[in-house]
Order: structure tokens, then sequence, then C-alpha cells
């Protein structure tokens, strides 16, 4: 018989062997500071042996704030009374995610002596998360943060922090200043952050480019995304250089065959582009960065309606802008301008908890270009249609079960005057 | 779970506070969970916990806020009908404050 101390962690245990980090060993570290962690860890193991959840979510502010704290208690507090509480602030953070090392710092120091020491850099949200705080801990982390400048981020049905990729602060492909216009809705739009005011949450990620470093098209509501309307900059002789270096045939294999819209030759040792079929995916500007560049009359475009699984399963953001100017502070204001459109639109007529992809998805995207005044174009249709036998009319007014009593119809829209397309 | 007495009625409430039995509430149980929160009730407090509870009774869920900003704004003057009015009298939020101290249910969502 084994005489061995037994562990009190021996499902966690395992997650700490292997070549790879584990969160257990860096938690298990931490403990001999912080107490409330060991226990917070024999909660996770009896989780694991009993495959049940014992955090319970409720809610938690800071005044002035109807949001920004993520509040968990624990349902066995009695058995792990210092994990009692175990919340996680979201902390808004710099765009582009640019910090020095002052404020990195800072942060620890925070997160040290007001929460479990555990920082998040980042969330998916974007914020930076900080870890383990409870009751009175969250007030004060939150006093402290403030003073020093740092607020706090959304969570609820309200906008939600903004991300940004790095773009023009240190990335050749940006199209347009992303960390600008992150801090400028930010600053604008900073009262529906903390206060939530919307039927569900609403997501801004900003990319510099279609490469979407921010992950924008997946997570977000809203994305931003750079993109051009000219040519492609094609400067030959770094594309003799690149042809010497790596042979035609690389150039072949690996920009001409895989431009998804067949739109760029090698001629003669010349590139090639016909401009008017490419997608700006950025895949041959990737490649031979050198030689190819973005376009010179850059701009944005403006997507809607990605999200996680929620009502409909999980989709992706699609066109609603094509193709916007965002150099001036007038094309600043149009997009906040669209931005309150949606809202009012949205806040009108959406149910609770319905993102607005979904709201899209049940009113249909008619309505819901007229409601915000947007004029329909080609490039936001998803996929052509599917079915060779329906022929649409005019679309109808959508009359949704659920919706509360007395609620209006989506749209009061006029039939009359209006043909039906036959 | 909790419980506080009153005129030598029990109130039950939940974890958070809140009321666990809606059919509870009276003015002297609003008046108690209003210090709870640290909140002194002013006739402002009162004429949005009375429009919440209107609300409650007539539609059987709680108002989305935004809903409930204008509802204020119609009700009660459209220059009170704006977030940081609500904010203002409900510094942690009325969804989390104004709702407790009228006796709804507790706000659901999680992130
Ligand atoms: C059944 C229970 C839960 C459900 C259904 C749930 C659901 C979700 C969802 C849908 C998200 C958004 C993910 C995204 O960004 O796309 C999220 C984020 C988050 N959840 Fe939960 N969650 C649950 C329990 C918990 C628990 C127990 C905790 C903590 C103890 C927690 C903490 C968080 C945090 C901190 C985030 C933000 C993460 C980030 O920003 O990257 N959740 N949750
Ligand atoms: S999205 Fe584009 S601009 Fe932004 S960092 Fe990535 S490559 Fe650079
Ligand atoms: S950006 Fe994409 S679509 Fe345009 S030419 Fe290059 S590979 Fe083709």
């Amino acid at each position: 018989m084994a005489k061995e101390k037994e562990s009190k962690t021996p499902m966690l245990d395992e997650l700490e062997t292997g070549p790879w980090p584990s969160f257990v060993k860096d938690l298990k570290q931490l403990a001999k500071r912080k107490p409330e962690l060991e226990q917070a860890l024999g909660q996770l193991e009896d989780s694991y042996q009993t495959n049940t959840n014992h955090w319970l979510g409720t809610v938690l502010n800071l005044d002035g704030y109807g949001g920004g704290v993520i509040a968990r208690y624990s349902d066995v507090q009695d058995k792990f009374p210092l994990a009692a509480q175990f919340h996680t602030i979201r902390i808004i953070e710099p765009s582009g995610w640019l910090y020095n090392t002052a404020a990195l710092r800072q942060l620890c120091d925070i997160s040290e002596k007001h929460s479990a020491g555990i920082l998040q850099f980042h969330g998916m949200t974007g914020d930076i998360l900080m870890l383990g705080s409870n009751n009175e801990k969250t007030y004060t982390a939150g006093e402290e943060l403030m003073e020093n400048g740092w607020d706090i981020g959304g969570s609820g049905p309200a906008l939600r922090t903004l991300a940004c990729c790095v773009g023009p602060a240190y990335c050749e492909m940006s199209c347009f200043d992303t960390l600008g216009l992150t801090k400028f809705i930010t600053d604008t739009y900073i009262s529906e952050l903390h206060r939530p005011e919307l039927p569900y949450k609403y997501k801004f990620k900003i990319s510099g480019c279609a490469n979407d470093c921010a992950n924008s098209i997946q997570r977000s509501d809203m994305p931003i995304m750079g993109t051009w309307r000219d040519k492609i900059q094609v400067n030959q002789k770094e594309v003799a250089k690149f042809i010497k270096e790596n042979g035609e045939n690389y150039v072949v294999d690996n920009v001409i065959t895989r431009c998804p819209t067949k739109c760029i030759k090698l001629e003669k040792k010349k590139i090639k582009i016909d401009d008017s079929n490419c997608v700006k995916c950025m895949h041959c500007i990737n490649v031979m960065h050198k030689a190819l560049a973005p376009g010179k009359d850059k701009g944005v475009t403006i997507l809607l309606g990605g999200k996680r699984t929620l009502k409909i399963g999980d989709t992706m953001s699609s066109v609603l802008v094509p193709f916007m100017k965002m150099e001036t502070r007038e094309d600043w204001d149009k997009l906040i301008q669209l931005v309150r459109r949606i809202w009012d639109f949205w806040g009108e007529h959406g149910l609770d908890h319905e993102r607005v992809g979904e709201f899209i998805d049940r009113v249909g995207l008619g309505t819901f270009l007229d409601g915000i005044g947007v004029e329909p174009d080609p490039q936001m249709v998803k996929h052509p249609r599917s079915n060779p036998y329906i022929k649409f009319e005019e679309y109808t007014q959508p009359r949704i079960a659920g919706e509360p009593k007395e609620s209006p119809n989506v749209v009061d829209k006029e039939v009359e005057g209006k043909e039906a397309a036959v | 779970m909790g419980s506080f007495e009153l005129s030598g009625k029990v109130y039950q409430t939940d974890e958070d506070g809140y009321l666990v039995n809606m059919d509870d509430w009276n003015k002297e149980a609003a008046e108690h969970l209003a210090k709870e929160e640290n909140v002194e009730m002013t006739d402002a407090h009162w004429e949005v916990v009375n429009l919440l509870r209107e609300y409650y009774e007539e539609y059987k869920i709680a108002p989305m806020i935004k809903i409930l900003i204008k509802a204020v704004g119609k009700k009660l003057g459209p220059d009170k009908g704006n977030n940081k009015y609500l904010y203002e009298l409900y510094p942690q939020g009325p969804a989390k404050q104004a709702c407790k101290i009228a006796g709804l249910p507790k706000p659901t969502g999680c992130v």
C-alpha cells in the first residue's frame, strides 16, 4: 500500500503534468500569498470530482455604473469561505493594447492589493480582466483604478469595451487610424458603455485591414475594417527582386493561384491586377509585402451582425456599408450618427436579449435598412437566394410571436402607392 | 437566503436581498430595502418605483431599461427620460437597485 501523503487535488494535479504551461501550477504558486486561491482550487477540484459548477452569478456595480463587474459567488462557501466571492473587474484597455511598463506595473500592484493577483491580458472582449475580488475589494479596486486614470469596461446590455488592432502604430497594412477611432467612439459613447440601455450587448472591433487582427468579423456586432477603393500599389522593381529571390513558380503557387477571385496575373515577370475584381482580401499583399501595398484611396468597410450562439447560431458579420472614408472628424461623426440610428431602431423594436444580428434576421434586412435610413446595396447580400421558385414581393411587415403586448409593429409601412414587384 | 422582520411580519429574501415573494411588498418593506442599498427615498425615487410596479403588474416582467427610460420620460417629463437621471437616483443602476426596492425579481443576465 502506498504510504505517500495523498493530494487534496488529484484531478487538478493531472493538469500540471506534460510540457505545457499549467494554470494549476501558476495558481498553486500564487496561493502561497493568496490563501483564497487555495480554496478556489479546492472548489474547482470538487467541481471536477462531482461534475458540478459551484459558481453562481449576481449583480454588483460600482456607483454610477450599470456594469463592468462580472460578479460570481460560490454555492459551497461554507466549505471554501475564503473563495466565497470571486468577482472579475473589466478595465478598458488602451487602443491597440499598447502599454508602457509603468502602466503594467501599476495594474499588477492594484491587482495584487485588491484582487487575487490574477490579470488577464486580454479577455475576448478586449478588456483587461482583474480576477478574484470580493464584495469590498471590488470597490476599493475600482476607486484606485479610477484615481489612476483607468476606467471600468462594459457588461450587460450595453455598448461593450471596444478593441482594435495596432493599426498605424506599427503596421504598414493599416488603411486608417484604428487607434484614434477606437478612442473617439469610446469617448463619445462612454455613457452607453457604463450604463446599459440597449436590448443586449453591442460590440465594436476595429481592424486596419482585412487581415482582421482584432478578430472583428467573428467577435463583434459591428466590425470596422480598413480597405481601399482604387488600385493595389505595385512596385515592379520589388516584384522583380521577389522573383529573383524566390523564383517565378513560388509567385505562381503562392500568390497567383491563391487569389480568391483570380484577378492577379504574372505577365513577363510583372504583376498585373484586375482591380475591379479584387476583393481586397490582402493575401497577395501579405505574401509580397514589399512589392504590393493597399491602394491610396483608403477607407473602411462597416459590417454588422457577428455574434456567438444565442437565439440563433453563431454568425459572422456581413457588409452594411461597403466603403466609407474614415479620415476626418466629419467622417467619424457620420459613423457616430449611423450607430445612433441603429441603436434607436433596434432599441425600439429589439426584444430583450436580442443581438442586432438576430434582430435583422427576425425583421429582415429590408425592414432594417428602412428603419435606419440606409439604401440597399448588392454588396449587402450574404449569398444568392437558393430557391429559384419563390419570387419575393415587397417585403411585408413582420409580426413576431412573443413581442411584448402593445409593442408597435416593427415598421409602419405605407402599402398604398407602392407597387409590388412581380 | 435571508429574511427581515418589520412590524411583526417576516419577509423572505434571496441571497442578494431581493424579495422572494413579490406579494409581500409594501411601502415599509420598500423603505427597508432602500436603506440596505443606501438609497434615501424621495418623491423622485418613489415615482420610479411606482412606475416599475405598474409596469410589472401589467406585463409581468420587469421592463427593458430602454422602455423604462421612455416610460419615465413620458410620464414624469422629458427631462427625466434619460439614463443619467435614473443613475442619479439609483447610483448602482435602476435595474439593480430600483427593481429591488420595487420588489421585482432579480434582473437576469450573465455577462
Ligand atoms: C452556465 C454558466 C455560464 C454561461 C452560460 C456563461 C456564458 C458566457 C458567455 C456567452 C460569455 C461571452 C463569451 C464571448 O465573449 O463570446 C461569457 C464570458 C465570460 N464569462 Fe461566462 N458563463 C457562465 C459562467 C461563468 C462563470 C462561472 C464565470 C466565472 C467564475 C464566468 C466568467 C466569465 C467572464 C469573466 C467572461 C468574459 C470573458 C472575456 O471577456 O473574455 N462565466 N460567459
Ligand atoms: S488588421 Fe491589418 S492593419 Fe491591423 S494589425 Fe492586422 S495586418 Fe495590420
Ligand atoms: S487582395 Fe486578394 S483579391 Fe485582391 S488581388 Fe490580392 S489576392 Fe486577389
